[in-house]
């Protein structure tokens, strides 16, 4: 296959912000006629943002965007398509009680009143047959497989005669053999000249098929090279290697023993899907330590932490706890009472209710209990108080205490939860992505807290996507892909590229884990 | 158009809300009022005569406030959890079976006949939305749709009853008349009964519940966010059984209410439909538990209204449940209103 040198789509130093947080910072990206283009980077490093951008979604603050050569303004969705620039997003847009043949016609411009239903179906065997990509026009959504209903995502963007087409990592929900079938697709769909963007940060698959590859760090793109010239171990340092990073935190180490706070022997359990989200997981926590979890979100860490807090029941494997002769049965109660903090992901929702006031969010857990409360009944006045001291203590930003936290921002959000959760001197941490979305001070302050409750001698259980922060924090590292853990290991003892390897979970991962490198 | 979340609540913007709601279901009353050739300013004067107007009007509007009260409180409590009870009148429904029963069938002393047909009131509506809570609980079924499909089951329970076995001698679908010693002593000459009492107290009772104690917080926390009220531990089964139960408790009461108060004997009809009125009663009052017992005052002061409405104006008394529909829609509608604001954009 010749690549011909003529851009189709074209953006240039595209700027976004979403309520004053920068999501892209000049982000530029070049896409060739007939090429499939892969677009690589972590989790929030704004690859979804920018292809937004490039398909109307989100108009950019500033930057300029050039189809065939041509500049254009992308105002709608709409307008996009009519350029011939498709999308299929990571979460289908079907109406899952309705027909293929309608969810199709639904995207259609200029439909009649009475369409043409036959001629509709036609056309779209013809694509079918065309491309490889079989659906039946009268199959009702909900019946199909998660990989058909892909199909029936691109068989949207074709019939619209899309010439560039952007897949959201297509492969996240796809079986290894619906992956392989994709594949023949993009290489029929690339024969024919279409032009494919295709997000991932699974390093083996994007070797295997994309012509070139633009990789994306902090809402920039840092390098645009030919995949069949670098390595994945190139891929994955551009991916995750930062030089400049925050000093680590290590404690000089002291005499005293570290004792496994809690241990997880061969846990396995479903997600809410259904589908395995971890297969056979075991490991110890220790006391005095962060155990920093790497890993893509979405790789068992939400079913990880929702066990050790008890939301969730492992369907085989124990937790054992420290001064527990049998495995416990955990729950959100017992968790609270064995002094288990957790710093969930879910902000909003699940860290904090909304609706309530920062005073009742602070207590959430420990309002039954004195001096809070005696006899079923509440005691505002002890609360107001003990609520107070720790506004002034974690300063949380606000007009006092009995705002909703479902007007504060981010930052001062988190701060209300590290406020209750730290400072009742917890045994275990588990927190799960605690400073994402923050501003830097606020980064610092996170750190710090969970640096100090290990000093105390807690355990920390930081669960993070953020190499910088796993290895500035954690006393040993492991990594979650596909439901499997590797190491626990000593952070002295493996460098980041492996580390990034095991997180993209390219093949040959107990070799990945012993390239060291001192670092 | 698109709708987007506002930076802040306030209470003022709250009560605009409201307020324009309740004026822009006026303005539309006086259109319907118009559309049947009536001044709409007379017609809302007869209503304020009838129903606040005069010792008896307010004596009747206080005797409906009893029921719409009672089930108002429960449907509001559940509501601040996140529940929609709409069976409060089949819980009203069994309520009054179960006291019937207790001052027609059971032989015990005088004193203790009320106290007891209260018990089995309020005992027999928790039981009936218990039904609905258990399913709730474990099954996760819709309790919207159990609740009030059991409203059918307990209204033809009572068409069985006083057409089959519990039929008085005189051959009609009543059971007989309960002994006096059954009946709630009355105000002077109105029929306003020693239940307003126990609506007045339960409210201030379930108010204290909601603002002080740690239920009342469990409450608050799981109506707002679920999955917050699972991080904290909370047992949201058992508050579900707790809270669905106190509701038709109430709704039980309101039941006993009715026929030792007023009707003093059990009849084919128990209730005009306070049980679903009162769900209006309830949103109107934001859930507030004092808000509801103003509210449910304010609704039974239109009750009675629709007959000062047929008298004077001959209006049919229909048109008070359509002015009540549409006080509802238009408060319901605007609750968006207070946490998100419209801007217009140009496509």
């Amino acid at each position: 296959m010749t690549h011909s040198n003529t851009l189709t789509l074209e953006l240039k130093s595209i700027r976004k912000a979403f309520g004053g947080v920068p999501a892209l910072c000049g982000a530029s990206f070049a896409l060739r006629a007939g090429e499939i283009h892969a677009l690589l980077g972590e989790n929030g490093a704004g690859k979804s943002t920018l292809m937004n951008v490039a398909t109307g979604i989100y108009q950019p603050d500033s930057g300029d965007i050039a189809v065939a050569g041509r500049p254009v303004r992308l105002t709608t969705p709409r307008a996009a398509k009519k350029l011939g620039i498709g999308m299929v997003h990571q979460h289908f847009h079907l109406s899952r009680r309705h027909t293929v043949l309608d969810n199709i016609l639904l995207g259609l411009p200029g439909v009649s009143f009475l369409p043409d239903r036959r001629a509709l179906a036609g056309r779209i065997r013809n694509l079918a047959d065309r491309y490889g990509l079989p659906v039946d026009p009268e199959a009702k959504v909900w019946q199909l497989s998660v990989g058909e209903q892909q199909r029936v995502e691109i068989v949207k963007t074709l019939i619209h005669e899309a010439r560039v087409l952007i897949l959201d990592e297509p492969t996240a929900v796809l079986s290894p053999l619906e992956a392989k079938e994709l594949f023949a697709v993009l290489a029929r769909l690339k024969a024919d000249g279409c032009s494919i963007i295709f997000i991932s940060h699974k390093l083996d698959e994007i070797k295997e098929i994309s012509d070139r590859v633009t990789i994306m760090r902090c809402g920039e793109t840092v390098a645009t090279v030919e995949t069949g010239s670098s390595s994945t171990r190139d891929l994955a340092l551009h991916m995750v290697g930062r030089e400049v990073f925050l000093m680590p935190t290590h404690r000089e180490r002291t005499g005293d023993t570290q004792r496994p706070l809690l241990s997880l022997s061969k846990v396995t359990v479903s997600n809410d899907r259904g589908v395995p989200a971890l297969r056979g997981v075991s490991f110890d926590l220790l006391s005095s330590e962060i155990l920093g979890v790497a890993g893509l979100s979405g790789n068992g860490q939400t079913e990880l932490t929702e066990i050790l807090y008890g939301l969730r029941r492992p369907e085989s494997g124990t937790l054992t706890l420290e001064g527990a002769a049998a495995p416990v049965t955990m729950s959100p109660r017992e968790a609270i009472s064995r002094k288990i903090s957790f710093i969930p992901a879910d902000r909003r929702m699940t860290g904090t209710a909304p609706g309530l006031s920062i005073r009742e969010n602070l207590m959430l857990k420990s309002y039954r209990e004195a001096p809070y409360s005696s006899r079923g009944f509440l005691r505002p006045d002890v609360m107001a108080r003990e609520a107070d001291r720790m506004i002034g203590a974690h300063d949380i930003r606000c007009a006092g205490q009995h705002q909703l936290t479902g007007t504060l921002s981010g930052g001062n959000l988190q701060k209300v939860i590290l406020a209750r959760e730290l400072s009742s001197d917890p045994i275990i941490v588990l927190a799960v992505y605690p400073c994402r979305g923050l501003d830097v001070g606020s980064i610092e302050t996170v750190r710090q807290l969970l640096s100090n409750a290990r000093d105390k001698g807690a355990g920390v259980l930081l669960v993070s996507e953020d190499l910088d922060e796993i290895f500035a924090l954690s006393d040993r590292v492991a990594v979650l892909c596909g439901g499997s853990m590797a190491g626990p290991i000593p952070v002295g003892e493996i460098d980041r590229v492996a580390v990034g390897l095991m997180m993209a979970g390219v093949k040959g991962r107990a070799e990945g884990a012993d390239a060291t490198r001192s670092a | 158009m698109r709708l987007v979340q506002r930076e802040s609540s306030s209470t003022i913007r709250s009560i605009a809300v409201v307020l324009s709601a309740v004026l822009i279901a006026f303005a539309l009353g006086s259109a319907l009022f118009l559309s049947l050739d009536k001044n709409p300013l007379e017609a809302y004067l007869a209503m304020a005569r009838g129903g606040f107007g005069s010792g008896y009007g307010l004596s009747e509007t206080l005797v409906k406030t009893v029921p719409l009260g009672l089930c108002a409180l429960g449907i509001a409590l559940a509501g601040k959890m996140g529940l929609w009870n709409i069976g409060a009148e089949g819980q009203l429904t069994m309520g009054a079976i179960a006291a019937s029963w207790v001052v027609l069938f059971w032989k015990v002393p005088d004193a203790a006949l009320l106290p007891l047909a209260a018990i089995a009131a309020a005992t027999a509506g928790a039981l009936w939305s218990t039904i609905a809570s258990t399913l709730r609980a474990w099954l996760s079924t819709s309790e919207i749709l159990s609740t009030l499909m059991l409203n059918y089951v307990a209204e033809l329970f009572l068409q069985y009853l006083v057409y089959g076995p519990w039929k008085g001698p005189d051959r009609f679908p009543f059971t007989v008349y309960f002994p006096r010693t059954a009946w709630l002593s009355t105000l002077g000459t109105t029929r306003l009964h020693s239940g307003i009492v126990v609506v007045v107290i339960l409210a201030v009772v379930l108010h204290v519940l909601l603002k002080r104690t740690r239920l009342g917080f469990e409450i608050h926390l799981t109506g707002d966010s679920s999955s917050a009220s699972d991080y904290a531990g909370v047992p949201s089964k058992r508050n579900i059984l707790l809270v669905l139960a106190m509701a038709g408790a109430l709704a039980g009461l309101a039941g006993l209410f009715e026929v030792t108060g007023l009707q003093h004997r059990l009849q084919p009809s128990v209730s005009p439909g306070f049980g679903y009125t009162a769900i209006i009663v309830a949103w109107l009052a934001r859930r507030h538990m004092l808000g509801c017992l103003l509210v449910a005052f304010l609704f039974g002061g239109l009750a009675v209204a629709a007959d000062e409405l047929q008298i004077v104006l001959h209006i049919p008394a229909g048109v008070v449940l359509v002015f009540q529909a549409l006080l509802f829609v238009c408060v319901l509608g605007a609750e968006v209103f207070e946490n998100y604001e419209i801007r217009w954009r140009n496509a």
